[in-house]
């Protein structure tokens, strides 16, 4: 039977190296067929920001690998509206990130929901195992 | 005496912006670089505290910012600096404070 | 050991895969497949290049499944499968395509 399995994402990127290595985890662990999702929180909002162009710091660029996640069946990414707010951030600054449903010929359906604090609780709470990064 | 203060941590993940403001003197420059350069962003408290702080320069590292898409979305006054830049403005320090 | 392409000597790692992308050329793949006994034909080819462009949008090599789903979806069911896909490459379409193209080994692949 499959269980729910939350990867919880708090770090900025680049700055340390908990995103990079969450996202490779997610994209290993997609190959097991479990009912994953993804919530981003605190500074972990950041990884899901567009525009990033990391040519000037010599590092991997790994923000439009966000995109993939659909690929993996991976589609159930919760982002807190608090989180964003404090950080003068709105949906509009991150990456319009999608799915595409096989079922209904490919239509593309968003893969974040916005939620609050305290609905993202609830979601927490349902989960069978979470992974924090 | 002009001190330069040097900040790379985000401002939600702890406390060096703050501390770094409260011991920053007027005529000092503060230079945000890695995850500091969230603090830069507008719209923040962080940003607010930066546009309360009389005499103090600010400056963020431009390479940390665009890797973080946030360089669209500096607060006004807030100078951009490039590596080169980075290098003067130790050059012109008397004191260089890292807050780690 | 690096591989000799064109009079270059690229170097790639223990299992090889090409170390630097940046110095991928379609004589890479022809150099590989050579090694293994394969012929690449454009079926083979087509692979390859969709293999570089996924690559290219999303920064990384997918797992086979992954690479099946969008196969199919690209360039339709009758490739989008694995008997397909093992057909052009028996190694393992993931693996082997991947080598070829000068990607990285794909991630979630043990």
């Amino acid at each position: 039977m499959s269980k729910k399995f939350m990867y919880l994402n708090r770090k900025a990127p680049y700055g340390t190296v908990y995103a990079l290595e969450s996202l490779e985890v997610v994209l290993i662990g997609a190959a097991f067929e479990q009912d994953v999702s993804l919530a981003f929180i605190g500074d972990g909002v950041y990884q899901l920001t567009k525009g990033q162009n990391t040519d000037g710091i010599g590092m991997k660029n790994f923000s439009p690998t966000y995109s993939a996640l659909g690929d993996y069946d991976v589609n159930k990414i919760y982002v807190e509206k608090e989180s964003l707010e404090e950080r003068g951030l709105t949906l509009d600054d991150l990456q319009h990130l999608v799915w595409e449903d096989e079922d209904e010929d490919w239509a593309e359906k968003d893969s974040i929901r916005l939620v609050s604090r305290a609905e993202l609780a609830d979601v927490l709470d349902d989960q069978d195992v979470v992974l924090s990064f | 005496m002009a001190m330069l203060h040097t900040v790379n941590k985000s401002p939600f993940e702890s406390n060096s912006f703050e501390t770094c403001l409260g011991l920053a003197k007027s005529g000092s420059t503060v230079l945000l670089f890695e995850d500091g350069v969230y603090a830069a962003t507008a719209g923040t408290s962080a940003a607010d505290a930066i546009s309360n702080a009389n005499g103090i320069t600010f400056a963020v590292l431009g390479p940390d910012a665009q890797a973080r898409g946030i360089d669209g979305k500096l607060a006004d006054g807030i100078k951009v600096v490039d590596y080169d830049g980075f290098v003067d403005l130790v050059a012109e320090s008397d004191q260089v404070q890292a807050w780690l | 050991m690096p591989i000799d392409v064109n009079g270059k000597s690229l170097e790639v790692d223990e299992e090889g895969y090409l170390s630097n992308l940046n110095e991928w050329e379609p004589a890479v793949a022809e150099v590989m497949a050579k090694a293994e006994d394969l012929e690449l034909t454009d079926d083979h080819w087509e692979i390859i290049n969709f293999l570089r462009e996924y690559y290219e949008e999303y920064q990384i090599a997918p797992a086979v499944r992954v690479l099946t789903k969008a196969v199919g979806k690209k360039l339709g069911k009758e490739k989008g499968n694995s008997k397909y896909l093992y057909e052009l490459f028996p190694y393992g379409p993931g693996k082997q395509a991947c080598k070829y193209a000068g990607l990285p080994k794909p991630t979630g692949c043990v």
